[in-house]
């Protein structure tokens, strides 16, 4: 991408004094729109650390006086489940990188196939991607629950597995795709006249330059996997010990829905963890993000 | 692994400079048929051909993702239509009785239920009224950090994505919680605020949750939050395709900011909005996480938006699956018929040159 320079004022004829004022409203404004998006954040990191006391307090504060581990501790020592937090952990991390190397693998093959193929169906293959992947989740899952109880796939990981790897693959194929066109055929024509195979081929050119691609959709389909409720809710929904994060942070608020700090401190421990590994890999995942909607 | 060395011989070649897997090996050269200088080749080889000749490759690839894809997906959508003409309900998926074909007595039946209009009527308005205000606030936001300097403008952009990356679950309950009756900070906020802003010591105890109007408010609140790091990071990459000199241009017409959004930049993002436009309506109308956490995990009947309305049709006792098929069937086709215009916009886009 160029980059164009921020078009402010040409400069010519305007006083600095008004440039700068305009550049320190402008500034302020900012700030407040990256307030108004951290507060629920912050404020949920704060009450996590707060005492009871501090929680119903008359007069809220920002940063906790006392600030207390108790909460947390109510969380990893499992006082409301009976189970600690590493448990749920452990169930979503499991799940969620099966389905991320599961829907990488199939994704891969599938955007080749539309990256680098020309072939009848393609068009309508990727229309039906587009539309397959805006179907209401909460409509599929009534007839999901009838199938999966059939084939007791019900308060099994195996089950969450399956389905996560099903609703991650349409955007990652069609973001893999996109990365698949763009390697340049003389590279493989080139390749391929040095006599490489087309497994050399594979391995040694579209695989380096798809990889990059396959970073970006490994995100998305892990922070769609981890943050996933409708079918958790659903298909896990009398086995306490198999509850993934999400759900547990639920259930948790669901069964005492007064005990703010320890809420928060579920509700922490589920969140920094998306949130850190979103910050790593933003500044990839803010080029694929738009990619869809822009016309790159 | 399996699946990719299946599918070996349909790694991609470039048309015109296929080789045929022929090695040049004559140890083991054998000529019992002179007739024929073929080479020996293996049997991988001669798969490898005949999926080349054809033009297999692609299809071959395609068959793990069409399976996962059509079992998992399409297969259980087909299933909801055909689930919603049976009288599937407990007897049935305990397998006590057989489901029977009933016609349409299931849409009858959610025709009738006042509960069915009231749930799609919050579903509509919903989604009427936070649609345009995403949109409005996210294009503010994006015209904003186009105008930032680079450190602000990431700083700002990236404090907007977390927003958006928060798990709906965590949104939801960090939601209730500021609008907690008993200890939130909205409501003391609120009280703080001075009574020609709306603000007073009425506000102090005052209930989110408890009637749809409130309950809906919060939620208006927390799926702006969400969607507009989205929008704004979307029309930010759109706006700076546009080259400067329109603006300049613009300007030196006598355009203020107004009419050059309006007469310049609108017009050329036309694309973008309106794709943004179709995707924000198709995630608002069909919310169910966290309208199902703030109003109170299916307690609240009259509060139930068409997905909730449809969920708590088969998942609270006694299960109606067939009733809650139908639901969902109508629920997915006004979800289709928006898709539909959403997939006109991206092919208009070229999405799939």
């Amino acid at each position: 991408m160029t980059s164009v320079p921020v078009s402010g004022h040409p400069g010519r004829g305007i006083r600095r004094f008004n440039r700068a004022s305009r550049k320190a409203v402008l500034n302020l404004l900012g700030l407040l729109v990256a307030l108004f998006a951290l507060f629920p954040v912050l404020w949920m990191i704060s009450t996590a650390f707060k005492p009871p006391s501090e929680i119903f307090s008359l007069t809220p504060q920002p940063i906790p006086l006392h600030p207390t581990l108790s909460n947390f501790q109510q969380v990893f020592s499992g006082s409301v489940i009976g189970m600690p937090y590493w448990n749920f952990l452990k169930n979503s991390l499991f799940i969620t990188l099966v389905a991320v190397a599961l829907s990488s693998l199939i994704g891969l093959l599938a955007a080749i196939a539309l990256g680098r193929f020309k072939f009848r169906f393609r068009t309508t293959y990727l229309i039906v991607l587009l539309i397959v992947q805006l179907l209401p989740q909460q409509a599929l899952v009534v007839s999901l629950f009838i199938d999966f109880r059939k084939l007791n796939l019900l308060d099994s990981l195996v089950g969450l597995i399956l389905v996560y790897t099903a609703f991650a693959l349409p955007v990652t194929i069609w973001m893999l795709r996109n990365f698949a066109a763009t390697v340049p055929k003389d590279l493989e024509e080139a390749a391929a006249i040095d006599g490489a195979g087309a497994w050399t081929r594979f391995w040694r050119i579209l695989l380096p330059l798809i990889s990059p691609g396959l970073v970006s959709t490994s995100v998305f389909a892990f922070i769609f996997a981890y943050n996933e409720f409708v079918f958790a809710l659903t298909f896990l929904g009398t086995d306490t010990a198999k509850f993934t994060l999400p759900l547990y942070v639920e259930y948790f608020y669901g069964q005492n829905s007064t005990n703010w700090g320890a809420i928060m401190a579920s509700s922490t421990l589920f969140t920094i963890p998306v949130l850190a590994f979103f910050l790593f890999t933003q500044r990839r995942l803010a080029s694929g993000l738009v990619a869809g909607a822009v016309k790159g | 692994m399996v699946t990719s060395s299946h599918s070996r011989p349909g790694t991609p070649s470039p048309a015109g400079s296929t080789p045929p897997g022929r090695k040049p090996d004559g140890s083991r050269h054998t000529t019992d048929r002179p007739v024929r200088p073929a080479p020996v080749l293996s049997f991988r080889q001669r798969v490898g051909i005949w999926i080349r000749k054809r033009g297999l490759g692609p299809y071959l690839l395609l068959v793990p993702a069409t399976a996962v894809i059509g079992v998992l997906i399409v297969w259980p959508a087909v299933q909801v239509g055909l689930f919603s003409f049976q009288n599937y309900g407990l007897m049935q998926i305990s397998g006590v009785e057989p489901s029977q074909w009933i016609g349409f007595a299931n849409y009858s039946q959610i025709l009738h239920d006042p509960e069915f209009w009231s749930s799609l009527k919050i579903s509509l308005y919903f989604a009427v009224i936070v649609v345009p205000l995403t949109l409005i606030i996210g294009t503010l936001v994006g015209l904003l950090l186009e105008r930032l300097g680079p450190r602000m403008r990431t700083f700002v952009s990236v404090s907007a994505l977390l927003a958006w990356a928060t798990p709906a679950v965590s949104a939801s309950v960090i939601f209730a919680w500021l609008v907690d009756p008993d200890g939130g900070v909205v409501d003391w906020a609120l009280g703080k605020l001075p009574s020609w802003l709306g603000g007073g010591a009425s506000w102090a105890g005052f209930s989110w949750t408890n009637a749809p109007l409130p309950a809906y408010t919060v939620l208006t609140v927390m799926l702006v939050w969400t969607g507009f790091p989205f929008i704004a990071i979307t029309v930010l990459a759109g706006l700076r395709t546009l080259p400067p000199e329109l603006h300049e241009a613009a300007r030196v017409d006598g355009a203020g900011p107004w009419r050059d959004f309006w007469k310049v930049t609108f017009p050329l993002l036309r694309p973008i909005f309106l794709v943004l436009a179709l995707l924000s309506t198709i995630w608002d109308f069909g919310m169910f996480t966290q309208a199902y956490i703030i109003t109170g995990q299916l307690g609240n009947r009259d509060e139930y938006n068409l997905g909730l309305y449809e969920y708590s049709q088969a998942f609270t006792q006694p299960p109606h699956y067939g009733l809650a098929s139908a639901a969902a069937f109508v629920l997915t086709i006004i979800l289709l018929i928006v898709t539909v215009g959403y997939v006109r916009a991206a092919i208009k886009q070229g999405a799939f040159a």
